[in-house]
C-alpha cells in the first residue's frame, strides 16, 4: 500500500516536473502566399497546418500568419519582424523557392528553426544545409525524378519536355533526366508566367514524341492542358503533382483526365491518419486536400511531436526531437535523410472522376524510400 | 522544320496578335481621346473572363457567358469612369497611374473575396473544341480560327465606328481638341463614358475568350495589361490603326521568337543549353523589337493626332 501511494507520488511528481519543462510555449510564425498568384497554394498549406494546431488544442502552440504576396523582398521583412518582434521560435509556410532562398539562410542563422512545408531548392539541400532548416515535404527534384523514372518503365522512349525558364524549372528537367533512360524528342523551356502556348504545342506535334513531360505550376499548367486538348494531340501526358493537385484540377476539367503526376501523398493513401485527415479537411473547410494541405498538416503534426518530448528554448534537444520525425505523417512512411529532408516513396497518380469531383487515385509507386542526390554534399 | 510547322505558327502569332488587339484598341482609345493611363484595364479583361466562367457555369452555354462579359465590363467600365477616373482628366499622368492602380488592388482584393482563390472552370464552347483539318495539312483548334475571326471583326467593327459614324467623328474630335468640341456642344462627359466603356468591353471580350483557353484567376490581367501596353508603345499611343498593327507584330514576332530562336540556336550549342539560351531570349524579344521600333520612330509606327 506503502509502495504504491509511493510510487503514485512518484510518478505525479516526475510527470510535473517534465510537463513544467514541456509546457514551455512555442510561437510559430507562418509567412505564405495567401493573395496575388498562386495564392491558392499558400492558402492550403495554412488551411492544413491549422487544421493540426486545431485538434491538437495545445494552448502551448500559437502561430501567426503573414502574406508574403510572393513577392521576395515583403517575404525577407515579414521573416526580420516576426524574430525581432515577435520573437516567434520557428519559422515556416513559404510556398516558393526563390522566396525561400532570400528568409531561410538568414533565419537559420539567427538561430531559429526553419521547417519548409513546400520549397526544397537544391541549395539547401546540398552545400548550403543547415542544422536547424528541415524539409517536411520534398526536395525539388523529387517529384520529376519520380516520373522519370516511371516514364522509363512505361517503355517511353521519346519524351517531349517542357517547363518554365527559372531555377526551379530547370531542376525540374533535370531531375526528370536523372532519372529517364533515353533521349528527350525535344526540350523547351517556357516564360515563366506564360499563357499561351500554341507554338510549343506545333512544335510538340511536329516532334515525333510518343510522351509529354511538363512542369507547368498554377495557371500555366490549367491554359496549357486545356489548350493541348484543343488541339486534338492525344500523347500520354505526364508531370508532377503541381499542375494535378486538387485546387486546380476543378479549373482544368475534363482535359486532365487519365493525365500521370508523381506525388509523395495522395488522398487514397491507406493509413488512419491520412483518412482522418482527407475527412476532417473537407468536414472543416468544404472542400477536398491538396497535397499542399498535406504538407502543411505534417508540419505542423511534426512541430508538436517536438513540443512533446523537447523544449524549444534548448536547441538541441528541440532540433533532435524534430530529427526523430516521431509523427505519424498522413503519406504513410517518413524519416529525415542526413540533410534534413524527407525520405519516402512517391507515387504515381491517375487522375479520375469520382462522383462528379475530379481528383486522383494512386496506380503505381515510381520510387521507394527515395532520399535526394545533395545529401553527400550536405556536411551535417 | 517543315513549310506546314512554320504556316501553323504563323496562324498562332496571328491568333495572339487578334487578342492583343482587342485588349490594347481599348486601352489605347481611352489614352488618344481621353489622355489618360489606365491601368486598371487589366482589371477589366479580369471581370470579363469571370463574368463569362460565372454565367456559362450556372447556364451551360458559353455563348451566354460570352454576352456577359461584354455588359458586366461595359458596366464596370462605366462605373469606374463615373466614380474615379471622371476627377482625374485635369490631373497628371502621376495621379492616374496611382488612382487606377488603387483601383487593380481593389478589384483583385473583392474579387477573391467574393469567389476564392482558387481558379474558376470555363472550357471553349462544345461546338468549337475539336480541331479542324486546314486544306489536307495539319489539324488546327477551330477556336483559335475563331478568335482570329472575333479580331477581324472587331478591328473592322472599330474601323467602321470611328471613320463612318457620328459617333466616331466626335471620338476623333475629342481626341484632337477636347476644349473645341466641348466649346461645340457635344457632351463631351457622356462621350468619355461612352468611350471608356466600350473599351472595357473590349478588354471584357478578350477576358472572356481567352479564359475558355487559360487559366480564369485573379490577377490575370495583370500579364496581358504589361503586353497591351507593349503594343500601344510600339503602335503609336492613341492610334487605332496603330494598335492593330503593334498588336499583330508583337504576337507574331513573340510567337516565332519562341519557335525559331532555340532552332537557331540550336545550330551552334547542344540542344539543352540551346532551349534554355533561345528560351530566355524570346522571352525578351518583344521588348527588343520595342526598343528597336521607338529609336527609329519615337512616337510608335503610327504617330496619333498628327
Amino acid at each position: 500500500m506503502n509502495k504504491l501511494a509511493i510510487a503514485v507520488a512518484l510518478g505525479l511528481t516526475v510527470s510535473a516536473a517534465s510537463s513544467l519543462v514541456l509546457a514551455a510555449p512555442v510561437k510559430v510564425g507562418m509567412i505564405t502566399t495567401l493573395t496575388g498568384g498562386g495564392a491558392s497554394l499558400g492558402i492550403d498549406i495554412r488551411d492544413g497546418f491549422m487544421l493540426a494546431v486545431k485538434q491538437a488544442n495545445n494552448a502551448d502552440l500559437s502561430v501567426v500568419v503573414e502574406d508574403d504576396a510572393r513577392k521576395p523582398p515583403l517575404a525577407v521583412q515579414i521573416a526580420d519582424k516576426m524574430i525581432q518582434r515577435e520573437k516567434v521560435d520557428i519559422l515556416t509556410g513559404i510556398v516558393w523557392s526563390n522566396l525561400a532562398m532570400a528568409v531561410v539562410p538568414s533565419a537559420v542563422a539567427q538561430g531559429k528553426f526553419y521547417l519548409s512545408p513546400n520549397a526544397g531548392p537544391s541549395a539547401l539541400a546540398g552545400k548550403r544545409c543547415h542544422k536547424n532548416y528541415f524539409n517536411v515535404a520534398w526536395q525539388n527534384d523529387n517529384l520529376h525524378e519520380a516520373m522519370g523514372s516511371y516514364a522509363t518503365n512505361e517503355g517511353y522512349t521519346k519524351p517531349y519536355i517542357l517547363a518554365p525558364n527559372y531555377p526551379a524549372g530547370k531542376d525540374a528537367l533535370v531531375g526528370f533526366k536523372r532519372m529517364f533512360k533515353g533521349e528527350a524528342s525535344g526540350e523547351t523551356y517556357t516564360k515563366l508566367g506564360q499563357k499561351d502556348y500554341a507554338a510549343e504545342i506545333a512544335q510538340i506535334r511536329a516532334s515525333g514524341a510518343d510522351s509529354i513531360y511538363f512542369f507547368l505550376p498554377g495557371g500555366m499548367g490549367i491554359s496549357f492542358m486545356k489548350q493541348l486538348t484543343q488541339s486534338g494531340i492525344k500523347l500520354p501526358v505526364m508531370g508532377p503533382a503541381f499542375s494535378f493537385d486538387q485546387g486546380i484540377l476543378k479549373a482544368v476539367g475534363k482535359a486532365a483526365l487519365g493525365v500521370k503526376n508523381s506525388s509523395q501523398w495522395s488522398k487514397d493513401i491507406d493509413n488512419t491518419a491520412n483518412q482522418a485527415f482527407v475527412k476532417t479537411f473537407n468536414s472543416e473547410y468544404g472542400r477536398l486536400p491538396s497535397l499542399y494541405a498535406s504538407q502543411g498538416f505534417d508540419t505542423a503534426n511534426l512541430i508538436l511531436s517536438a513540443m512533446k518530448t523537447a523544449d524549444v528554448k534548448d536547441a538541441d534537444a528541440f532540433r533532435a526531437a524534430l530529427v526523430a520525425a516521431n509523427f505519424d505523417s498522413v503519406r504513410g512512411d517518413f524519416k529525415f535523410n542526413a540533410n534534413q529532408h524527407p525520405i519516402q516513396n512517391i507515387y504515381v497518380r491517375e487522375v479520375i472522376e469520382e462522383n462528379g469531383i475530379l481528383t486522383n487515385k494512386i496506380v503505381a509507386t515510381a520510387l521507394e524510400n527515395h532520399g535526394n542526390v545533395y545529401a553527400s554534399e550536405c556536411s551535417l | 522544320m517543315t513549310a506546314i510547322l512554320l504556316f501553323e505558327q504563323l496562324l498562332n502569332g496571328l491568333q495572339f496578335g487578334m487578342m492583343l488587339f482587342l485588349m490594347s484598341a481599348g486601352l489605347t482609345l481611352v489614352f488618344g481621346v481621353m489622355g489618360l493611363i489606365n491601368l486598371a484595364h487589366g482589371v477589366l479583361y479580369m471581370v470579363g473572363a469571370f463574368a463569362c466562367a460565372i454565367i456559362a457555369g450556372l447556364t451551360g452555354s458559353f455563348w451566354l457567358g460570352l454576352m456577359a462579359s461584354l455588359i458586366v465590363a461595359a458596366m464596370a467600365g462605366a462605373l469606374i469612369e463615373v466614380g474615379v477616373i471622371r476627377k482625374l482628366y485635369q490631373r497628371d499622368h502621376l495621379d492616374q497611374v496611382l488612382a487606377t492602380y488603387a483601383l487593380i488592388l481593389i478589384f483583385s482584393g473583392a474579387t477573391r473575396w467574393l469567389f476564392g482563390a482558387f481558379p474558376l472552370y470555363l472550357d471553349v464552347p462544345e461546338i468549337l473544341s475539336t480541331p479542324v483539318n486546314l486544306f489536307g495539312l495539319l489539324d488546327y483548334s477551330s477556336y483559335r480560327l475563331f478568335i482570329i475571326g472575333i479580331g477581324i471583326t472587331v478591328a473592322l467593327g472599330l474601323y467602321f465606328l470611328i471613320a463612318k459614324t457620328r459617333l466616331g467623328m466626335r471620338i476623333r474630335a475629342g481626341a484632337s481638341d477636347r476644349e473645341m468640341i466641348a466649346a461645340l456642344g457635344v457632351d463631351i462627359r457622356t462621350l468619355y463614358t461612352l468611350v471608356f466603356a466600350l473599351g472595357a468591353a473590349l478588354a471584357g471580350l478578350a477576358g472572356a475568350l481567352l479564359g475558355a483557353v487559360q487559366s480564369v484567376e485573379v490577377g490575370m490581367g495583370d500579364s496581358v495589361l504589361i503586353l497591351a501596353f507593349v503594343v500601344i508603345v510600339i503602335g503609336g499611343i492613341g492610334s487605332i490603326k496603330g494598335a492593330f498593327i503593334g498588336a499583330l507584330l508583337v504576337g507574331l514576332v513573340d510567337t516565332m521568337g519562341r519557335f525559331l530562336l532555340p532552332y537557331l540556336f540550336a545550330l551552334v550549342l547542344p540542344p539543352d543549353t540551346a532551349a534554355s539560351v533561345g528560351g530566355a531570349l524570346s522571352s525578351v524579344a518583344i521588348y527588343i523589337l520595342m526598343a528597336v521600333i521607338l529609336i527609329v520612330k519615337p512616337k510608335g509606327l503610327i504617330a496619333a493626332n498628327g
